[in-house]
């Protein structure tokens, strides 16, 4: 506010400034503009030379080209009157012109009196309030002074006061210990008087009453106190001491042991990752070749320190762990700048990734808290029904719905039996398919080697005729003890044989007939059979482990699983293993 | 967990003997041996008047039976029942009563700390030490029983002798920079006394079996100092209880504090484990109010209890101590360490109903067991990281490592646990109550299962 009005000032100063001759010059028209209004009393017809030679004068002093020259004719110059005229009603609007604008000037300039008047109040006023304001403030300014006069004189005086108390407890102090003396002195005096007493008296002794006495624990008779026995003690007491100290030591050097074993670790681990940094330092051109050589020099200074470790020297000490540091530190700005190398390659990298992982995590999260919900309902459902039944035994509705939890268990449990139960069905089937498939080959085998013997027999037969002789050598070879056999047997009983034949052969004929679906018993003697085969198996076995153990490698876990049921059962599986070998 | 039958007893004195055998206890003017194992009664001693101490000597041959209101103390042999020995104080009074170390002699401290007479069973001697110093704890015996360290006063001034046990020989005698000594204690291993101030200023003092001053460690200055202070059973640590709620270790090489243990009333320690005694009503819900409730009434006057592990952090229960009165409520007083020297359990004054077990290895805060109600007593099992304590209800508390379990006393007519020892076998417990005392066994093989299981039902609240 105060500016602008300022600014309004300087305004209105260079306004007047400029209408300063303005005015001067607008008197003179003035008194010109009333004239015309008493122009009769100017010019009469007598007086039209002088007021002509008055107006020429005025004219000309008003700067304008006069209106008539005395010299030319008396006549009036028309067009220079006409002239002066226009110029002099020029003039007048000009006039009139400037006086609007001084009115218009006054006017503002009044204005701004008002403006400037109210705005000097204005100030005034506040002029008025912050010097009653200051008034104030001094005066508050002076109470506050006093008080913190009455303040400080307090706290002298309570300095004092404090002063004064210490002086007290302390006197206090003393006096009271004095006086604790004093009395702890009486009470000792009273001690010994009390003691004096009690001694003296003669009623009421103390006593010991002992049926016997008994001997000492360690079972030595006591000593007499001798400088012998003192000096005993003393030795005792210095001898524990001195085996602390033994055993303190030895602690220690455990402890130094070790700490210096993993002293070597320690410089041993920092050596092999500094060496194995070097190369790559060679490589690298933003080193320093003086960092290099320092390396060098310090595993120098550790190489000769470690043959030195073993013996206590102070100096050699110093020197490892002079070394030691070095080295730490060398290896902790390594560590610093990987891990400064480190951050920035991850800054880039793994901004995205790890984002997702997060999610990830969070999915994970929020289904592991879900699932742990869970766990903590059943739990508490559990342990409800636990505390109920524990609380409460004859409850039946407790003992049902326990019964109820139970059998749900049990329930689960057998159903877990069940399968597997089942699967051991599965693979019974399998092994039984396997057995069947194998009774049917063996009846095969058994009908091969029927119409074998019948042919044999038929042979036989026809040796047993005169002519038959030169049949005899299309008999195979392996047959051959068996047909000796048969041939004594024969040879003594011809027609038993006779009879005995058919018999086979009619035996032979229903074993043909469960060849699709063998009996029981059949499946035991192709068991029998098969394990007698077996026995003659493994060798074979033997040559083909190399393909074999290619072929179970598939197979193992399968194989492992079966082994761990019955025994009988890990017999079937044997003999499956070997069905599947042939 | 098997509990014996109960038996009576008074003032709970009730001791068992040092070799594990035999089990002492006081019934009035009676005292009664009986074995360990099967709880017959072996002896029955009848003394002279109602018995207000009873100790064992160290062989588990004799027994000490003192009646301090008559000044008479009465010693029973195990082996010899027709054996008898009784020491008259006569007119002097008598104060208290202790075996020394070999148990061949008596030592009886007179009323007014007026001096310790020594009684000697073997010869009949007597021998007096004069200026006792009657503090907290102003005698102690070396742990092989060697050496007794012994507080006096004389001229106002505090000294420390230091007597061969064998032959009450003086070995040491020094005088100690303390203002009023409240108490010494031998290290384990016997060849450090530590010397503590009163309350009054914190000063602790480590002496040398011939009296060298090792060490001084002062924690700070004017306000309350030392409650209490224990050894580690190897010698290595000396923790100090304060009145500032601070436990400070110090170290047996330097002899500064390794760390300080504080008990703050906020648990924010996420590595320990806060056990929060929960106690149940039985039946009271909305379905319970059937017949079967009136089956089990005889167990609801015994609320049942279990530990609930609670999540951190946990707001312990502080009572503020009353300023104005003497020996405020407030400070460490009871430290035990386990006998593996693993362990240190403490009790601070203003949080009575937590006990707090730190471990000693990783210099850090374990467990944390907030009980219903303040804790009357702790102790470790002598053999093993277990502690027991009780806090004068009808329940028994253990906590290992492994957890934490409360066990009900299984006794008609509301057995309150008062007070517990360990067997030294740390097979069984006995359990003090007001008027009687029973026995709890711990099976040993099923132990290991039962804290498992109680670890389980802990555990089940984690969640």
């Amino acid at each position: 506010m105060p500016e602008s009005s300022l600014v309004k000032d300087i305004c209105s100063s260079s306004v007047e400034c400029r209408t300063s001759p303005l005015r001067q010059f607008s008197q003179s028209p003035l008194p010109l503009h009333r004239k015309p209004y008493m122009l009769s009393t100017f010019c009469t017809e007598n007086n039209v030379q002088e007021c002509l030679s008055h107006i020429s004068q005025e004219v000309s002093s008003l700067g304008l080209p006069p209106v008539w020259t005395e010299s030319g004719s008396s006549e009036m110059n028309v067009v220079a009157v006409l002239n002066c005229m226009y110029d002099l009603i020029q003039l007048h609007h000009r006039g009139l012109r400037t006086l609007e604008n001084m009115e218009v000037e006054q006017l503002k300039s009044s204005s701004n009196v008002n403006f400037l008047q109210l705005t000097s109040t204005r100030l005034k006023e506040q002029l008025e309030q912050s010097k009653r304001e200051n008034m104030g403030l001094l005066e508050r300014e002076r109470q506050l002074q006093l008080k913190v006069k009455s303040l400080q004189n307090c706290l002298k005086n309570e300095k004092e006061e404090v002063q004064k108390l210490q002086n007290i407890i302390s006197s206090r102090a003393s006096q009271y210990n004095h006086e604790m003396k004093r009395k702890e002195r009486e009470f000792n005096k009273l001690k010994e008087r009390l003691n004096q007493l009690l001694v003296d008296k003669k009623e009421k002794k103390q006593a010991i009453d002992v049926l016997n006495s008994i001997g000492r624990a360690d079972g030595k008779r006591s000593l007499w106190k001798t400088e012998k026995t003192e000096a005993k003690h003393e030795g005792e007491m210095y001898k524990t001491l001195l085996s602390d100290y033994d055993t303190r030591q030895r602690e220690l050097l455990l402890e130094n042991a070790e700490l210096k074993k993993v002293l070597q670790q320690m410089k041993k681990d920092i050596v092999s990752i500094l060496s194995s940094r070097k190369p790559l330092l060679k490589g690298d051109k933003h080193q320093d070749d003086g960092i290099q050589a320092d390396s060098e020099e310090e595993e120098e200074v550790f190489d000769s320190s470690k043959e030195r470790v073993e013996l206590y020297c102070v100096h050699a000490r110093e020197k490892l762990t002079n070394s030691i540091r070095l080295q730490w530190r060398r290896l902790k700005s390594h560590v610093e700048r990987l891990d400064s190398q480190a951050s920035l390659a991850q800054m880039g990298e793994s901004k995205n990734t790890d984002a997702v992982s997060r999610e990830t995590h969070e999915e994970e999260m929020d289904r592991l808290k879900l699932e742990i919900q869970q766990c903590k309902d059943f739990i508490q459902t559990q342990q409800q029904l636990l505390q109920q039944q524990l609380s409460s035994p004859c409850d039946e509705e407790t003992v049902s719905l326990l019964s109820d939890c139970y059998m749900l268990q049990e329930k689960e449990r057998l159903r877990e039996e069940w399968k597997t139960l089942e699967e051991q069905r599965k693979i019974f089937e399998r092994e039984r398919k396997n057995f069947t498939e194998a009774a049917i080959r063996l009846s095969h085998e058994r009908k091969a080697f029927e119409e074998d013997r019948a042919t044999w027999l038929k042979h036989q037969f026809l040796n047993l005729s005169p002519f038959a002789d030169s049949k005899k050598p299309p008999m195979s070879k392996s047959k051959s003890a068996f047909l000796i056999s048969e041939t004594k047997v024969s040879a003594g009983s011809a027609p038993e044989n006779l009879t005995r034949c058919p018999s086979n052969t009619t035996s032979s004929t229903p074993r043909c007939v469960p060849l699709t679906s063998p009996s029981t018993a059949d499946l035991h003697r192709t068991l029998c059979l098969i394990q007698e085969n077996s026995s003659t198996k493994p060798k074979r076995k033997a040559e083909h482990a190399g393909e074999s153990s290619f072929f179970f490698n598939g197979n193992v876990p399968v194989q492992h699983k079966e082994w761990n049921d019955s025994e009988d059962h890990s017999r079937h599986t044997l003999t499956k293993e070997k069905n599947s070998s042939i | 967990m098997n509990f014996s039958e109960v038996f009576k007893q008074s003032n709970q004195l009730c001791k068992v003997s040092p070799d594990g055998k035999y089990l002492a206890t006081c019934v009035q003017y009676r005292l009664v041996v009986r074995d360990v194992s099967t709880l017959q009664i072996l002896q029955l001693y009848t003394c002279l008047d109602q018995i207000s101490h009873m100790d064992w000597a160290s062989d588990s041959l004799f027994i000490l039976c003192a009646m301090y209101k008559r000044g008479l103390v009465q010693v029973w042999s195990l082996e010899q029942p027709d054996w008898h020995c009784k020491i008259d104080e006569g007119s002097i009074g008598l104060l208290s009563s202790r075996w020394s170390p070999d148990g061949r002699h008596v030592l009886n401290t007179t009323e007014f700390h007026l001096r310790i007479t020594v009684w000697s069973l073997c010869t009949k001697a007597v021998s007096y030490i004069k200026y006792p110093k009657a503090c907290q704890k102003g005698i102690d015996f070396s742990r092989d029983g060697c050496y007794m360290a012994l507080a006096e006063r004389r001229d106002c001034k505090d000294y420390v002798s230091v007597f061969v046990c064998d032959d009450w020989h003086l070995l040491r005698h020094f005088e100690t920079e303390t203002q009023d000594l409240a108490g010494l204690e031998w290290s384990p291993n016997g060849c450090v006394l530590a010397v503590w101030d009163s309350c009054l200023e914190y000063k602790v003092l480590l002496y040398s079996l011939d009296g060298r001053l090792l060490s001084t460690y002062s924690a700070y200055e004017w306000s309350l100092g030392i409650k209490s202070v224990t050894w580690c059973p190897s010698s290595q640590f000396l923790a100090i209880g304060s009145y500032d709620e601070k436990v400070r270790i110090l170290n047996h090489i330097t002899w500064k504090k390794v760390t300080q243990f504080e008990h703050p009333a906020t648990i924010n320690n996420t590595k320990a484990v806060v056990y929060k005694e929960v106690e149940r009503r039985p039946a009271v819900g909305s379905d319970d109010l059937s017949l079967h409730n009136i089956t089990i009434g005889t167990t609801l006057f015994n609320t049942q209890s279990k530990y609930e592990i609670c999540p951190l952090p946990v707001q312990l229960p502080v009572v503020k101590p009353d300023p104005d009165r003497a020996n405020p409520k407030i400070g460490v007083s009871t430290l035990a360490f386990s006998s593996d020297s693993r362990y240190l359990a403490t009790k601070n004054d203003n949080m009575a109903s937590v006990v707090w077990v730190w471990d000693m290895q990783k210099m850090s805060l374990e467990a944390v067991l907030e009980q219903t109600s303040a804790v009357r007593c702790f102790q470790w099992d002598p053999q093993r990281p277990r502690l027991a304590l009780c806090t004068g209800n009808t329940k028994l508390y253990l906590w290992s490592p492994a957890g934490c379990v409360s066990v009900q006393v299984p006794t008609e007519g509301g057995f309150q646990v008062q007070s517990l020892n360990w067997h030294c076998s740390g097979d069984s417990l006995i359990l003090l109550g007001k008027e009687q005392l029973c026995l709890c066994y711990m099976d040993t093989d099923q132990e290991d299962k039962f804290f498992r299981t109680s670890v389980q039902v802990a555990g089940m609240f984690l969640f």
